[in-house]
């Protein structure tokens, strides 16, 4: 899967992000943040809520260039991005909203696999008003995957769905990413989903925002089942009280 | 069962009066207080609809009146089309630059509150009788309406979805057939409503002041030998004109544009 021109990490560097409000307030949102993503694993930034993680994603993205550091993105690199909200265009079918930001080289066949994949088959023809939020969800985590991202973004994803539609989409996350293997990054507040996805676990301080420390989970992402999850969570809780108690 | 019956009776029965029976019902309504209105006052100065549509067909066949309609339309469609391109183009720009709408603003609240007169007498004047004085006067007319309405539009653009176009990288062209004017589509369908009704009215009034010809010229000339039944002639005749454009051109349009909207879950 390795793609020409494109090196084996991304790297991110935010020395400062600082938001001037209206009335000329200055908010440090991040600060001495620095991140070596390792390629085709799977990155959680976990952190309490409004840490400034959808912040951070907005920059590595490149949504955001009002910052201090560097993004070591490559050039022509492929991104695809999955939203809090599904954010598909209502005037588009399904399958014009996940064609049009396709890779050039995605085929009928390739977009017939995901939908199968991630359950949005019969879907294709319909437009987005049409769909619950969780079939939407599902459109746009196929959107992401259709770029055929060299870098895939996933902000917060599963949030504000009921915990059974949520936890099976977060297996769909992993039976497409595990069969598609891509360099991601997923930022969450929701200490299970963390465990369950990540490859490196990175613990976020808030305010301004910086790196904690970072957790390599060893064991594969098939194999944690609820026990695996709590006692890896146990462990963490006893290490970390700061960033794993109260959820 | 005799309960769900009667329902479904009622259910027929609002959607005969909610179909196109209920518009002829109308229109039909509308000819005869005319009718009988002209019975009544038994005068030159206001012929009843037959006399009205008697002179239409008379003159359609052995007269000029549709190469007079035919004139109006292309100056309609001309100033229109001017109009739409220029005040969209302002309105968008002036929506997404707060500074160019800062510079901008006052020239449009001039323009705003310019009588059509004004300006049409002005454009003669400056730019001669000629059919681009007239065109660009009118278009002019209706340019600070479009602005207007565009400038809405332009603000009320979904910053999520400017977002993901940015991060997903679509080029320009994609992202402004995509994403851009899809949202813009009822802002583009107000302003072309409103234009096309204001503009066929100031067209008339740029041919009576200075065109030798169109619906205006013909009724300002009828005016003058006080023939009613002429000036209601064409009147009608370009109303029908306009009406056809709104039920066979702007609506079937509007509705392809929308289609994606409200469809059951």
């Amino acid at each position: 899967m390795q793609r020409a021109g494109v090196t084996s990490q991304f790297e991110i560097r935010i020395d400062e992000k600082t938001y001037v409000g209206a009335d000329g307030s200055r908010l440090t949102a991040i600060r001495d943040f620095v991140l070596d993503v390792a390629q085709e694993s799977m990155t959680v930034l976990m952190g309490p809520s409004g840490c400034g993680k959808t912040t951070l994603l907005r920059i590595v993205a490149g949504l955001d260039d009002r910052f201090v550091g560097k993004v070591n993105v490559p050039e022509g690199a492929r991104i695809g991005v999955m939203f809090q909200e599904p954010r598909l265009l209502p005037w588009r079918t399904v399958r014009q909203n996940i064609e049009l930001v396709a890779a050039p080289d995605f085929s009928a066949e390739d977009l017939e696999w995901l939908a199968q994949a991630v359950g949005i088959a019969d879907m294709l023809p319909r437009y987005p008003q049409e769909l619950s939020l969780g079939l939407a969800r599902r459109v746009a985590l196929a959107r992401a995957f259709a770029t055929k991202p060299d870098l895939l973004l996933l902000d917060e994803p599963f949030v504000s769905l009921d915990e059974r539609t949520a936890d099976r989409l977060r297996r769909l996350l992993l039976e497409v990413w595990s069969a598609r293997p891509t360099t991601a990054i997923l930022v969450t507040h929701n200490a299970r989903e963390a465990i369950l996805l990540a490859d490196q676990l990175v613990l976020l301080a808030s305010r301004p925002t910086h790196v904690v420390t970072v957790e390599t989970i060893a064991v594969p992402q098939a194999e944690r089942d609820p026990q695996a999850i709590e006692a890896i969570h146990v462990d963490l809780l006893e290490r970390y009280p700061a960033n794993f108690s109260g959820r | 069962m005799s309960l769900s019956l009667a329902r479904s009776d009622a259910g027929q029965g609002t959607r005969i009066l909610s179909g196109p029976v209920i518009s002829i019902l109308s229109v039909a309504g509308f000819l005869l207080v005319w009718f009988i209105a002209a019975e009544i006052a038994q005068s030159r100065m206001l012929p009843g609809p037959v006399a009205v549509i008697e002179y239409i067909y008379k003159e359609s066949v052995h007269g000029d009146l549709v190469t007079q309609l035919g004139i109006t339309l292309w100056r309609v469609i001309a100033s229109f089309v001017v109009a739409m391109a220029i005040g969209s183009m302002l309105g968008l720009a002036m929506g997404q630059s707060p500074a160019l709408n800062r510079v901008l603003d006052p020239w449009l609240i001039v323009l705003l509150n310019l009588p059509a007169l004004v300006i049409i007498i002005l454009a003669y004047v400056w730019f001669g009788l000629n059919e681009a004085a007239a065109i660009g006067a009118v278009a002019l007319n209706k340019i600070p309406n479009v602005i207007v309405t565009l400038r809405e539009g332009a603000r009320a653009l979904d910053p999520g979805l400017d977002e993901m176009a940015r991060a997903y990288r679509l080029s320009p062209w994609s992202k402004l057939r995509n994403v851009t004017l899809p949202q813009l589509q009822p802002y583009f369908a107000a302003a072309s409503r409103s234009g096309l009704s204001l503009i066929w009215k100031i067209v008339l009034v740029v041919e009576l002041l200075g065109r030798p010809n169109g619906v205006g010229f013909e009724l300002h000339l009828n005016f003058q030998l006080f023939n009613v039944t002429a000036i209601l002639g064409y009147t009608l005749a370009f109303v029908a004109v306009m009406l056809a454009i709104e039920y066979l051109l702007v609506q079937p349009i509007e509705r392809h544009a929308t289609r994606w909207r409200n469809k059951p879950v």
